[in-house]
């Protein structure tokens, strides 16, 4: 395991809640998520409504592993609402980050998203860049461990976590070299497929938790299919994070008028929903899964 | 060309991590992973079974029609007064493409696999209509992603998949076209991954896929080698072939790549001229980048976002290239043009008139350029084009731009 020496506001979250006897509540939402002011607004709130840890997309034309929900809030972000004549870019995310850490000093930020914009930026720039803005880590979908020359050790050595995603199709032989190079946690995959699908009964996600951490002591979040309160409360009982995420995107989507432009009241039913969710998290009885 | 270039063999390649260069590689979700993996172990494990090759040679003789004929263009030797042009005439296989010499390998794979289910991605429909071909052959449930806008210009072809029993699946994201039918078509593979094989139609895709389509492909170089010293004792002077995801290309120029005294010409397509911006031309006007499994040269913009690219031939409307293409193009040994519709369209009226072979509007390309090259070759030098496929998918869609009502 080559975790940085300091440890991360990932690995401090983490290990707060585990004090704490609960799991994290992990949310989702696409940076520029209908417009640049409006996902600022719902992503400064994040951290109050209860989401323990923030992954921030970086929108990309052609998200392989998403369902419907998020491929329409990253055409959105990219087109950057009606009024703007530039839609989301990566300079813009990062700056949404930078905004972000002026208020919140301990709420992790994980940019996730595919490799090309990263790549199109330049590794080294980018992890400058993303350092300096305050993200503390990294989840990029089309980065499998066979690629770990690419960006995972170059995040490491720059001390940013590198958050690797383990699926039902990741076997014992496999799950070693998925977990070698993973800090901060891991993002468990309930079910193979898109994001925003059909979802794992908790029995079963109990037992890939307990697979996964035989292999690790990293904690291990749960993601795909989770869209309710009780769901994430479920899914909180057996793992140490919930995360969702397509649930949000959705919620964003129901305050849009037919131009695309944000609803009034739009920014407080996300975090309305939000604060449900942790609810639902916060309720639920993780102490006997650990 | 490097000296290290000159000395070495480029038909070595991909490395075992499927690299060619920096290019290839297997950019996948973590879902995918086994099965590709799986996939190259079945594959390596079928290149040393003998009984894999036969089975293979005797489908592509009595099923596809091979060899396919080499053939001299007189009448378009003649107009164009220079070189000597050859039709390689992949346009007469089974299915009217190259695209079943890949869909015949791939399929038996998939048996050899265990898969139960095969989808795949189509653009021309070409591909659709060979992979709804050996499904039906293999009596193997069939689905075929294809753009919604594709659906709309390939009329003909979609109904030939459906009476081949494949079931459509239109995709309306993005533009419509070929890109967002092979991220759909990635998106049911990670959703299916238990019982499916996906049947990518070109070299291009995670590591084994470039190779593997490129082995499946080169029968069509190696034809023209042999077929080439029978009728005039001799390699051919040059070679020209279009380029979308670059499989009937990579397939007649990869035998060919050690011998150096062979000129190797791609064709891209400019649609509306590269300086539009509405193009394919993914090796004259991208930057490398990452997409669909692979490193290669892809069409963005400054913040690494896919741009849609534009060309009259759906089969070549593909915002990326094959990863070896990318590599080729990088050391030099092969040369990369393009071709706009209005020249394409050209060439698909001369090449109907003057030899009585109607053209897809894909290898249309390759034979504008073989119109820009020949005449200023002297009449010994030899030139053969991969005629790709035929052009009856087409004719409706040429009607509508000639504005000829049908």
């Amino acid at each position: 395991m080559s975790a940085p020496k300091t440890s991360t506001r990932v690995e401090q979250k983490f290990a707060a809640l585990k004090a704490e006897g609960r799991a994290a509540l992990v949310t989702f939402i696409t940076a520029g998520d209908p417009d640049l002011e409006t996902s600022s607004a719902i992503l400064a709130g994040l951290p109050a409504a209860g989401a323990d840890v923030i992954e921030l997309g970086m929108p990309f034309t052609d998200p392989m592993a998403d369902g419907p929900s998020i491929q329409r809030s990253t055409i959105r972000a990219l087109n950057g609402g009606p009024k703007a004549n530039k839609g989301q870019t990566m300079a813009k995310t990062l700056g949404m980050v930078a905004g972000f850490r002026k208020t919140d000093t301990t709420t992790p930020i994980i940019l996730m998203g595919y490799y090309n914009p990263i790549y199109h930026y330049g590794v080294d720039a980018f992890l400058a860049d993303a350092k300096e803005a305050g993200v503390d880590g990294l989840i990029v979908v089309d980065l499998p461990p066979e690629e770990d020359a690419e960006l995972c050790l170059p995040a490491l050595a720059a001390g940013v976590n590198f958050i690797r995603l383990a699926t039902p199709t990741t076997n014992d032989k496999r799950l070693p070299s998925v977990l070698a190079n993973t800090s901060g946690f891991v993002y468990y995959v309930s079910v193979n497929g898109i994001t925003g699908g059909a979802a794992a009964d908790a029995a079963t996600v109990s037992k890939a938790v307990a697979r996964i951490k035989s292999h690790t002591d990293l904690p291990v979040a749960v993601g795909f299919g989770i869209k309710t309160p009780q769901a994430a409360a479920a899914i909180a009982r057996v793992a140490d994070g919930a995360v969702v995420g397509s649930a949000i995107v959705d919620r964003i989507k129901e305050h849009l008028d037919d131009t695309g432009a944000p609803k009034a009241g739009l920014v407080e039913d996300v975090l309305g929903f939000v604060r449900d969710l942790s609810d639902g998290v916060r309720g639920a009885r993780v102490g006997d899964a650990q | 060309m490097s000296s290290a270039v000159e000395n070495t063999s480029l038909r070595t390649g991909p490395d075992e991590n499927g690299r060619f260069g920096i290019f290839g590689g297997r950019f996948v979700a973590e879902t995918l992973m086994p099965n590709i993996l799986a996939l190259e172990e079945a594959y390596h494990a079928a290149k040393a079974d003998p009984s894999f090759e036969a089975e293979l040679v005797d489908l592509a003789k009595h099923y596809t029609g091979r060899p396919s004929p080499l053939y001299y263009a007189e009448r378009l030797t003649e107009h164009l007064g220079g070189a000597k042009v050859y039709f390689k005439r992949d346009e007469l296989n089974h299915t009217g493409s190259h695209k079943i010499n890949n869909c015949l390998g791939q399929i038996l794979l998939a048996k050899r696999m265990g898969a139960t289910r095969i989808i795949a991605e189509t653009g021309a429909g070409q591909h659709g209509v060979a992979t709804a071909t050996v499904c039906a052959r293999f009596g193997l449930p069939c689905v075929v992603y294809m753009g919604a806008k594709d659906i709309e210009r390939q009329k003909p072809n979609v109904f030939r998949m459906k009476l081949l029993g494949a079931e459509i699946v239109a995709v309306e994201s993005g533009t419509g076209t070929l890109k967002d039918a092979m991220n759909e078509a990635l998106r049911d593979w990670v959703t299916n991954v238990d019982d499916t094989f996906y049947i990518i139609g070109t070299a291009a895709g995670p590591h084994p896929y470039p190779e593997l389509v490129r082995d499946l492909q080169s029968i069509i170089g190696r034809e023209v080698k042999e077929q080439m010293m029978e009728r005039e004792g001799r390699l051919p002077d040059s070679l020209v072939a279009c380029i979308g995801g670059g499989s009937n290309a990579i397939g007649l120029f990869h035998p060919f790549l050690d011998d150096k005294d062979v000129r190797i010409v791609g064709v891209e397509a400019a649609g509306k001229g590269i300086e539009t911006g509405e193009h394919c031309a993914s090796l004259s006007g991208g930057a490398p980048g990452v997409l669909h499994g692979n490193r290669t040269y892809l069409l963005q913009d400054d913040d690494g976002q896919i741009l849609d690219g534009h060309s009259i031939s759906a089969g070549l409307d593909y915002p990326g290239i094959g990863p070896e293409h990318s590599w080729l193009k990088e050391t030099g040994r092969v040369e990369y043009v393009s071709v706009t519709d209005k020249e394409a369209l050209d060439a698909f009226q001369l090449c109907t008139r003057l030899e009585g072979i109607i053209p897809a509007l894909e290898p249309s390309h390759a034979l504008a350029h073989v119109t820009r090259m020949a005449p200023d070759l002297p009449k010994e030098h030899i030139l053969v084009m991969n005629l790709c496929g035929r052009g009856d998918k087409d004719v409706f869609a040429v009607a509508e731009h000639l504005g000829v009502d049908i």
